[in-house]
């Protein structure tokens, strides 16, 4: 099935046009009301007006987050504060995150695009869908939430955590479509074993699972494991949120929302454009936002664009699951951290120097996060007390930061491996396996 | 079926367009809206072939309208009212309309152009009523109809409405809209420029939003009537509406 079969399967010279007329008019309505743009614009001599094609992209400089942090909270919004009708944020690379806003307009597109990728999933308005993102400042829970209401879904905002009552929910509730990541899907696999309850006597029929990057190998264990049908979708808050892009039945690539977007794959190195079909960094530009326009933003995630027709019918190009990223963001149980948020937390807290050490693990289907803090000369080693509160007062401040548990653990000084006097400073042991 | 892109346009010395791209489905209403001076006409002249050094890329199902005289963009298919009911006043309503079809009049034979009056005269009873009469004793409205009535008259595939409503009695602009809602359920495309973006939102299926020779917003009407941005610069509320905006 196709949500919207006129946009969706729109023929490709059509599209181009559409896309062209939405650039020039969010080009020329950046310039006209975000400073930062103008600024950009000005410096490097570019006239609005003269992006004339999809091409012409090329020559504006890109958007980074960093641009985003340096803008905080409000600095990159296009309309008045008044015109903004939800907030949400997202993980910044320091200690402060990045605020996203959108317009009434934007919430409509925003719903319309994840009906777009929950109906190439395979959900119908006939489904129970069973949302277990957390309904927040992420922009996950709500954003999947308005997609599966627009389509008319039954929706069950289950929100994240307290598997067992999930489980509970799936078997009592009859849900048949499961949103979450893909590591929770098969954690609640586990705990499914543990509380004696099979799959058979579950209703699931269909699993939408984003977040994080995973394999094909984990799709067989998540369809075998829950007896569904699962695929992958992506989206970022930055941009929109989820719905960016989804996968169809025919599950070879994850379909770009082209009439909402423009997908470029860069050299991360170089920032030249790629042709189809090479592997480098996604690059986005937004064609409808209203509050918050971003032209040529820098995903790091590394993909390939696929501009072959689908035999599902779709004309959008399909972009290949993201495994990399060409920064040192992890993503742990859905959530991003980067390991400069971990660093300013430390330096925050007297007693500690910034030699740590990121360790993730996945024990059995779930992430786990442990930070390993090298402590000065002298540190207090002797006191328990004092040494528990103080690995107490780092905990704390580590998941108000990162929004997600950690387990600290204080090591002596100079223990941390070194290579050419630097510590290591992410040990993802999930790449390992 | 309209396909504009970076279309660049001069009203004597002044830019008037800036690289206008937009286009027009087959039975599709889709308005212009924008502030005096904005290009909007300029843009429909333009289309028409009527302004001289416009450089861009403008087709009509495929086919480049750029460098075209008027004359023959009319015989491809295009057809335009003009702001302001510009009539032929000392002449009839029937030889008014008789001129709209001065394109086809060699070609074909004058029953067919009968004919087509007469479909004409079912759309607007009051011309025909007034068929002998001089186009200048006309009322407002009934000469806003006399120019659309011309204008079919080349039977067009694509309507350029240039300010419908304007100078009308608003009762009039009533009576106007609803033939444009008739129009296009017999199929006809068209692309309305209106001042009254109210009017023009509420008729039209999409819109763009022109501003000083650029476009600044574009989407379907239903969109653009939510947009606060559009509300507050052309939907123009009363003092208080506006103070709550």
């Amino acid at each position: 099935m196709i949500w919207n079969k006129q946009m969706e399967c729109l023929p490709r010279k059509q599209l181009e046009q559409i896309q062209i007329e939405r650039l020039q008019s969010t080009l020329n309505r950046a310039y006209k009301n975000v400073p930062f743009y103008q600024q950009i614009f000005e410096q490097n001599r570019i006239i609005p007006e003269k992006i004339r094609s999809v091409a012409d992209l090329a020559h504006i400089p890109f958007t980074t987050k960093e641009n985003l942090r340096d803008n905080y909270p409000y600095g990159m919004f296009a309309v008045p504060l008044r015109d903004i009708v939800r907030i949400h944020a997202s993980s910044g690379t320091t200690g402060m995150p990045i605020v996203v806003g959108y317009s009434a307009n934007d919430m409509r597109h925003w719903a319309e695009v994840v009906a777009r990728i929950m109906t190439a999933g395979g959900v119908s308005k006939e489904d129970i869908v069973q949302i277990a993102f957390n309904y927040g400042l992420f922009t996950g829970g709500f954003g999947l939430h308005h997609g599966a209401e627009t389509m008319g879904a039954t929706v069950i905002p289950a929100s994240s955590g307290n598997s067992r009552r999930q489980i509970m929910i799936m078997k009592d509730y009859r849900t048949t479509a499961l949103v979450c990541t893909p590591s929770y899907a098969l954690y609640l696999a586990e705990v499914m074993g543990e509380m004696e309850i099979t799959k058979g006597q579950l209703a699931l029929r269909v699993g939408l699972f984003g977040g994080e990057p995973w394999s094909e190998s984990m799709r067989e264990e998540i369809e075998r494991k829950l007896g569904l049908s699962a695929t992958d979708n992506y989206g970022l808050s930055e941009i929109m949120g989820p719905g960016v892009a989804g996968e169809c039945q025919e599950k070879d690539g994850l379909h770009i929302a082209e009439d909402h977007f423009i997908a470029e794959i860069i050299d991360p190195d170089t920032g030249q454009v790629l042709p189809y079909g090479e592997q480098g960094e996604l690059v986005l530009t937004t064609l409808t936002k209203e509050a918050l326009p971003m032209i040529r933003y820098r995903t790091h995630d590394i993909t390939r664009l696929n501009p072959e027709p689908c035999r599902c019918g779709r004309t959008h190009v399909r972009m290949e699951r993201v495994r990399d990223r060409t920064d040192d963001m992890l993503i742990v149980r859905g959530v991003n951290v980067y390991p400069s948020q971990v660093e300013s937390v430390l330096t925050e807290i007297e007693g500690t120097s910034p030699h740590y050490q990121i360790i993730v693990d996945r024990k059995g289907a779930l992430d786990e996060l442990e930070i390993l803090v090298e402590v000065k000369e002298g540190f207090f080693f002797d006191e328990m007390k004092r040494l528990r509160s103080f690995k107490e007062k780092v905990e704390e401040k580590m998941e108000s930061a990162l929004g997600i548990s950690a387990r600290i653990k204080l090591v002596e000084p100079k223990t941390l491996e070194r290579t050419q006097g630097k510590t290591q400073r992410v040990v993802d042991r999930r790449k390992q396996r | 079926m309209l396909t504009i892109r970076n279309l660049e346009a001069y009203y004597g010395a002044i830019q008037a367009l800036k690289g206008v791209s937009l286009h027009v489905l087959p039975e599709e209403i889709v308005c212009l809206i924008g502030a005096n001076g904005a290009g909007k006409s300029t843009l429909l002249h333009a289309i028409s072939g009527l302004v001289p050094l416009a450089k861009g890329e403008i087709t009509l199902d495929g086919v480049s309208l750029i460098g075209r005289s008027p004359e023959e963009i009319v015989s491809l298919g295009i057809s335009q009212v003009p702001e302001g009911r510009q009539i032929f006043t000392p002449l009839t309503v029937l030889e008014n309309l008789e001129l709209g079809a001065y394109q086809r009049f060699r070609r074909e034979r004058r029953r067919q152009i009968s004919r087509e009056i007469e479909r004409i005269f079912q759309l607007f009873p009051v011309l025909k009523e007034r068929r002998s009469q001089p186009a200048g004793t006309l009322s407002g409205g009934e000469q806003q109809m006399l120019v659309i009535g011309r204008a079919l008259m080349s039977k067009p595939k694509l309507l350029l409405l240039d300010e419908p409503s304007m100078g009308l009695a608003p009762i009039v602009a009533k009576e106007i809209l609803q033939i444009i809602r008739d129009l296009r359920e017999s199929g006809t495309t068209i692309l309305l420029v209106e001042q009254n973006a109210k009017m023009a939102l509420s008729l039209a299926d999409r819109g763009y939003v022109l501003e000083t020779g650029k476009i600044i917003l574009e989407g379907e009407t239903s969109e653009l009537l939510q947009n606060r941005e559009v509300k507050r610069a052309y939907l123009g509320k009363g003092r208080k509406g506006f103070l709550e905006e």
